[in-house]
């Protein structure tokens, strides 16, 4: 029987088997390895939620503790990159971009455009995403799109454990500036994933679920709300094609857009806020594409033009939700009656 | 920790040495000269920013490295590039916006690099480059190769968290990284001595636990010993170090810029401190070199200079598919 592993070990072995395999790989961040300096335990963290646990025994002098200088570190990271280490550096939270945004757009992004393609930028920067966590409005953006809008950088937002193995190993095996968001809702999700390594191309969606009656795209966490909505929608006669596109930069449109001139309608779930959003660039480019294939208008379910709020009660409204996507699937479905 | 050097002394330099240096501060006095001449003239694009006046800087600095080093630089970058021996045609070139460019033109004038020789780019952000700096320190750490990296930036970018941040983190870290600050006197048309809460960018070394020392800019061999020093310690594992390199700039922020926020220093450091001047009476002087082998130098780089230019304006224009390309996708 196949090994079952979080998304969690995943990635941790994920990085292992890439700095055993290559000692140009370098990790560091803020309590990347915890306890640095101080009087206790070495090794005490492994990162703020434990994914880079147990790497600083198994690596030592290439795992690191860095001060709490997003600008410095994730520039580092960016500069040792041209110069002959392929860093992965966590940004502890998605969030934290604006206080290092330059160093990644800026610099990091325009390096090969601007140099004339005489620069090799092969650096990682793994970083978490996501509401869910009652971590209010400054832990749980989903800014993948900031990201996503940038000309050279490329963008990965794996949903399960399988994808994030293999789609970390593939970021550091890439020679272009990586960002690796990891929804902090999955850490604990688990699912078959192969002891081997193995990479995931990027630009390859992955289709979760078959189904011909409409093709719900969903982003991260939300492919397992769009699967779960999909079963339910089953038991009415409704099947839905889920489609995870794994890697928003470079986005997989074909297969997208290919499932939409099958069904003919087209859902798009992302929690972050709607405006200028991976669901409205979606929507845009299957509405430019495959307009003559669709029945119905494009449905988007996002989150709401808000900040993410703290109490449990309005997160899990600002989340979408089964419900939403069920009710939006309809609408669609319904149009076209 | 602070303090300035004592009466700098250049006996380590030979001949050739010395005619290595002279060579690099006139090529960069002439190219930043052509371009203001050029630029008046209309055809070059976009913003251009001059390093004249500041030649010792780059030269006394980048004479310790080798190709094991790396440096960053600054919107003002053009001095920092010869230095560290970019192509002095296909500069010309990227500024004129030429598909024989360094950057096949797609970079420009704050944004000529050559990562084959460690020079990591000028920026087009002021305090970009003191944390790429770090990072490459790191690898040359990390690779054991026994480079240095050089981070060159501004008065201005002294006051940028991201500087502050690095020379932390290079302490912290204990990094191969030497940070020049090049205090001309002015962030864009802001004074430094209102805009840098210390006395000196120096004084600042003191709070990040590393070595910092002043020097005097125009002259040559007072910069040539700091970074000596700095780079040396650097290699031998011994950390970083920051070194205040004041002067003043010949030209305004940018080509156009009134500089109507100046005083009357350029004509006097023109006159009376010059680099270049002090450097050739100094050589003379002493007899280490004759005037007869800095004018063939001059007479060498001023040729160079107006094959550059010539060459730069008779080169194409990058080709239209260029747009689309050296990005690793297109929609």
């Amino acid at each position: 029987m196949a090994r079952s592993i979080s998304y969690r070990e995943a990635i941790n072995e994920a990085l292992a088997q890439e700095m055993e395999r290559d000692s140009r790989v370098v990790v560091f961040g803020e309590d990347n390895v915890g306890g640095t300096g101080a009087p206790g335990d070495i090794d005490a963290w492994g990162g703020v939620l434990g994914v880079t646990k147990g790497l600083y025994g198994k690596f030592p002098g290439r795992v690191m503790d860095t001060p709490i200088s997003e600008s410095a570190f994730i520039g580092a990271a960016i500069g040792a990159a041209t110069g002959g280490l392929r860093p992965v550096a966590e940004l502890m939270f998605i969030d934290f971009m604006g206080v290092c945004f330059d160093q990644i757009f800026n610099q990091a992004a325009k390096f090969r455009y601007m140099f004339g393609g005489n620069a090799v930028t092969p650096v990682v920067i793994r970083t978490m995403w996501g509401a869910g966590l009652r971590a209010a409005a400054q832990h749980s953006q989903s800014l993948l799109s900031v990201f996503t809008h940038i000309p050279g950088l490329k963008v990965a937002a794996p949903s399960n454990p399988y994808d994030a193995k293999g789609l970390l190993i593939a970021s550091i095996r890439d020679d272009d500036p990586v960002i690796f968001a990891e929804h902090k809702m999955l850490y604990d999700t688990t699912g078959e994933v192969p002891e081997e390594s193995y990479s995931i191309p990027f630009g390859e969606a992955n289709v979760a679920r078959d189904g011909g009656d409409v093709t719900i795209v969903a982003i991260g966490r939300m492919v397992n709300t769009a699967l779960e909505a999909a079963a339910e929608l089953a038991g009415s006669g409704v099947e839905a094609e889920v489609i995870d596109p794994r890697t928003t930069s470079p986005l997989d449109l074909d297969t997208i857009l290919e499932s939409v001139e099958n069904t003919g309608r087209l859902v798009v779930v992302d929690e972050s806020n709607p405006r200028c959003s991976l669901a409205s660039d979606i929507s845009a480019s299957v509405a430019q594409e495959a307009f003559g294939a669709l029945l119905a208008p494009i449905q988007l379910v996002t989150g709401p033009h808000t900040p993410v709020p703290f109490a449990d009660s309005l997160e899990d409204l600002f989340i979408p939700d089964v419900p939403k996507i069920v009710g939006a699937v309809k609408t669609a479905v319904d149009w076209s009656k | 920790m602070t303090g300035t050097l004592r009466n700098p002394v250049s006996q380590e330099l030979g001949p050739d040495q010395l005619l290595e240096a002279y060579r690099m501060m006139r090529t960069i006095r002439d190219f930043e000269e052509r371009v203001h001449e050029e630029f008046a003239g209309g055809d070059i694009p976009g913003f251009v920013h001059l390093y004249a006046g500041e030649e010792a800087s780059a030269a006394g600095v980048c004479l310790h490295l080798d190709d094991r080093d790396a440096i960053a630089s600054t919107h003002r970058g053009h001095g920092h590039c010869i230095a560290k021996g970019v192509d002095v045609l296909g500069m010309m070139a990227e500024i004129y916006g030429k598909s024989t460019g360094s950057c096949k033109g797609k970079g420009g004038s704050m944004h000529i690099a050559d990562l084959s020789k460690g020079m990591l780019g000028a920026n087009g952000i002021v305090g970009g480059g003191p944390p790429l700096i770090c990072g490459r320190a790191l690898a040359s750490k990390q690779l054991g190769t026994g480079g240095v990296a050089v981070a060159f930036f501004g008065d201005g970018a002294s006051n940028q968290g991201t500087t502050l941040e690095s020379l932390n983190l290079a302490t912290v870290w204990n990094l191969p990284a030497i940070f020049v600050a090049e205090n001309n006197g002015y962030a864009e048309a802001t004074s430094s001595t209102w805009s840098v809460a210390t006395d000196d960018i120096a004084d600042r070394a003191a709070a990040f636990g590393m070595p910092g020392v002043i020097v005097d800019g125009f002259d040559f061999f007072a910069v040539h010993e700091a970074a000596g020093e700095a780079v040396a310690r650097a290699r031998e594992g011994g950390g970083p170090t920051l070194i205040e390199v004041k002067f003043t700039r010949y030209f305004g922020h940018f080509e156009g810029d009134q500089q109507l926020y100046r005083g009357d220093e350029v004509a006097q450091a023109r006159d009376k401190l010059d680099c270049l001047k002090r450097f050739r009476a100094r050589v003379t002087e002493s007899g280490q070199l004759t005037t007869d082998q800095l004018d063939t130098i001059d007479a060498e780089v001023a040729a160079l200079i107006d094959r550059s230019v010539a060459e730069a304006k008779a080169a194409p224009k990058p080709a239209a598919a260029e747009l689309l390309t050296d990005v690793y996708v297109s929609y």
